[in-house]
């Protein structure tokens, strides 16, 4: 696969050009060299809203854990929106990032899967309808016609792309079948404006909702899950093109190592993850046949 | 309501001070809460127009991007847990938009998001007519709809010269009452406290006052019937009114009992002088009758051929005729002896004189006779009313009892002899005081009762005073004898 060369920043737009002539090997020689230059440099990963966001301080154990993991700086980058994160991979800003499996398709001619989280024993998760707990009238997205709807983020699959999908499947057009709707940027706010009755309903990630029961009972608790969808691929770490193939496999390495050892798998512990596999693009299949339904590529 | 005002001063003055302090609390208590109510109401006004303002800057971009969560997030932050609940504490933010919709609340529930303000109650209609008068009063618009617990500020959201809408706080009152009470409390307790204090003083300076008042009251009160006695001195010594009023007062009490004493004295001098005269001119008619009476019985005695027993019976008519003579000579005192003056043998002889008696009795003497060799006074008319007065005395003491005298020129002057005898026998009372020096009214058995009548008319008759008295528990008799024209001022030591 000519994704898999590795290719110095400054030479991207050079980089398509020997793609194409299939100069693979010349291609290789200078991305070494290349990398040998940036062996001492910060390596960047993006940590989306994907993230149960609040947990600063496990991100900081866990970007200690990798620096001295891979003997390098560690950046963890957090934004706001999908949007920004995506903003800064195609910048070159990252050189890692964890993002949701519907910017990993907008982004596919930048970024190489790197791994897939697995969660509880598997690669996948889906999207949760909630409503409020004391709202009992709900039992299906057709009874939330004409109400006030919360999705998490524009290139979230769980918070927009999919319960905008399956408004469609019921037939009715996503762009008019709530009376209002509106972004919270992220799964987590998702849930505190379906609870604080802002929204009347709220689509979210089932592994932040999942997660926030345990970690927050109390706000979960005063949401109640109404419809599940279909499975999708778990929201993947990827790297930017640009990432040398060692650096990208000591970080696959690194990330399928956590599980192996005891202070990774303290973390994952407390991300409610199980560990992290290699994945297939594959995975994310029922994510691009949703886009094309919205006429996306 | 009339006994109220016919209570004693002892009451009436700490009721009525107690009752002004309480009342005086009361108002200024009242008025500070007053203003501490409006006060309150104006922080919230000043808190909240600031809270308005930056809220309303920060909410306006999400208004121009529609961005419900940010603005949610926004009118959510000034919003603290139920603890924090002070009267400044906002209740609800709310954002309308330009078409009088919630654009978006901190209460989703009860102001649900695009709903029409006029739809959410009485306090929203007021207000969206308020807001959407076509001339908009001053910001920010403070609205206190009645028979609402809730006070509303509004301002509007701008962007440049654009409105995108208002921004609406609305703030408890309910909020306030418990801050208040207890705020009311705090005063109440203050105003107890103050109370406390005052009340216990007011007691005691109205006591203070009042006690002189009540005592001259009861004091004035007996006023026709009896002289009443002057207030204690210490009982009010200062130099107000009152004090002066007390002063006035124990200056008539003082000439009263002067003039009441006065009287006294001239009534009883009238009487013995009355009395001695009656009593001269029954002595001068029994006198002329009586030299003849003796002269016959002389004569008849001288005839011989008396039987023994007429002689016998004419004895006995001499000797009543001479008792007779006696008693008489002793009723008509007469003063018009040789006048040799006083020295100091005649007080040797007094003391020698009384001796025997003295020593009979076992009384201590006590003898102060301050005597230059020779006074200007009939020396015979002295030793006489020394005597009997002496002897009185010394029967009048106790058994082992003690009696003084001391005589000497009374306050230095030299115009006066004083002589002042006294006993620690029983005490005079105010029947005998008055009657002492009138004839026969003799104190004890065995007295004829001429004894004090005729030392009276001596120490009259010298133009002098004679006065008796009780005094520390003894008898004192005091005589002041003028030496000379000028005349004592007064019988009193």
């Amino acid at each position: 696969m000519t994704q898999n060369t590795p290719i110095s920043l400054r030479n991207r737009n050079r980089r398509r050009w020997l793609i194409e002539s299939g100069c693979l090997a010349a291609v290789g020689l200078i991305g070494l060299s290349r990398k040998s230059q940036a062996a001492g440099s910060k390596i960047r990963v993006g940590m989306t809203p994907a993230f149960l966001h609040d947990q600063h301080k496990l991100l900081r154990e866990w970007s200690d854990y990798m620096a001295a993991s891979l003997q390098r700086p560690v950046e963890f980058i957090q934004r706001d929106s999908y949007r920004e994160t995506m903003d800064l991979l195609r910048l070159e800003k990252l050189e890692f990032a964890w993002i949701c499996d519907y910017p990993f398709l907008h982004l596919k001619q930048e970024v190489r899967l790197l791994a897939v989280p697995l969660y509880r024993g598997r690669p996948y998760y889906s999207s949760y309808l909630i409503v409020r707990k004391d709202n009992t009238r709900v039992n299906s997205i057709g009874d939330l016609a004409g109400s006030v709807f919360a999705y998490a983020d524009p290139y979230s699959n769980t918070g927009y792309l999919s319960p905008r999908y399956h408004i469609r499947q019921v037939g009715r057009d996503p762009a008019t079948f709530f009376r209002k709707t509106f972004f919270t940027w992220s799964h987590r706010k998702v849930v505190e404006a379906v609870a604080s009755g802002l929204a009347h309903g709220g689509a979210v990630d089932s592994y932040i909702w999942d997660t926030l029961a345990h970690v927050e009972p109390a706000l979960a608790a005063r949401t109640r899950v109404v419809w599940r969808s279909a499975e999708y691929g778990f929201p993947p770490f990827v790297s930017h093109h640009s990432v040398a193939a060692d650096q990208f496999q000591l970080m696959q390495r690194h990330l399928l190592d956590m599980s192996r050892n005891d202070a990774g798998r303290r973390l994952l512990e407390h991300m409610y993850l199980d560990g992290f596999i290699v994945g297939s693009p594959a995975l994310y299949d029922g994510v691009a046949h949703m886009m094309r339904a919205f006429g996306e590529t | 309501m009339r006994w109220l005002f016919n209570l004693s001063f002892r009451h009436k003055i700490p009721l009525w001070t107690s009752f002004l302090i309480g009342f005086s609390i009361l108002v200024v208590s009242a008025a500070l809460m007053t203003r501490a109510y409006d006060d309150m109401k104006r922080a919230v006004v000043i808190s909240a127009d600031n809270l308005a303002h930056t809220l309303a800057n920060t909410v306006a971009p999400t208004l121009l991007h529609d961005d419900t969560w940010r603005a949610f997030e926004i009118v959510r932050s000034p919003l603290r847990a139920e603890l924090a609940r002070t009267p400044v504490q906002v209740d609800a933010v709310v954002v309308l938009g330009r078409d009088l919709k919630v654009f978006v609340s901190s209460e989703p529930d009860t102001l649900p998001m695009l709903s029409e303000a006029a739809t959410l109650g009485d306090d929203w209609k007021q207000l969206s007519a308020q807001l959407s008068a076509p001339k908009a009063t001053t910001w920010p618009l403070v609205l206190e709809p009645d028979n609402s617990s809730y006070l509303y500020l509004a301002l509007p959201v701008t962007d440049k010269d654009a409105q995108l809408g208002h921004m609406v706080l609305r703030y408890s009152k309910s909020v306030f009452h418990p801050w208040f009470i207890d705020t009311i409390w705090q005063a109440l307790g203050i105003g107890l406290l103050v109370l406390a204090v005052l009340i216990p003083i007011n007691w005691y300076w109205g006591g203070r006052m009042a006690t002189p008042l009540v005592d001259l009251a009861q004091r004035m009160g007996m006023m026709p019937a009896a002289v009443p006695q002057p207030l204690p001195p210490d009982l009010y010594p200062y130099d107000d009114e009152l004090g002066q009023m007390f002063k006035a007062y124990d200056r008539m009490v003082l000439a009263l009992r002067d003039k009441a004493a006065l009287e006294n004295q001239m009534v009883k001098s009238e009487r013995l002088a009355a009395i001695g005269q009656l009593t001269a001119g029954i002595a001068h008619e029994i006198n002329n009758p009586l030299a003849g009476l003796i002269t016959s019985v002389d004569t008849l005695r001288l005839q011989r051929d008396l039987d023994p027993r007429a002689l016998r019976h004419l004895d006995l008519v001499d000797r009543g005729l001479t008792q007779i003579r006696d008693t008489v000579a002793a009723l008509l005192v007469q003063t018009r002896v040789q006048a040799r003056p006083l020295n100091q043998h005649d007080l040797e002889d007094i003391h020698t004189l009384i001796q025997p008696q003295v020593a009979k009795r076992r009384i201590r003497l006590d003898w102060s006779a301050a005597m230059p060799a020779e006074l200007p006074a009939p020396a015979s008319l002295v030793r006489q009313i020394l005597i009997n007065l002496l002897l009185n005395a010394v029967q009048a003491a106790a058994e082992d009892g003690h009696v003084s005298l001391w005589l000497g020129r009374k306050d230095d002057s030299g115009s006066c002899l004083s002589m002042v005898v006294r006993n620690d026998g029983t005490l005079l009372d105010e029947e005998q005081l008055a009657h002492l020096f009138e004839p026969f009214a003799s104190t004890r058995s065995g007295g004829h009762g001429l004894g004090l009548w005729v030392t009276y008319q001596i120490v009259t008759q010298l133009e002098g005073r004679i006065a008796a008295r009780n005094i520390d528990g003894q008898v004192e008799f005091v005589v002041n004898l003028p030496l000379g024209e000028t005349s004592c001022s007064t019988a009193s030591a």
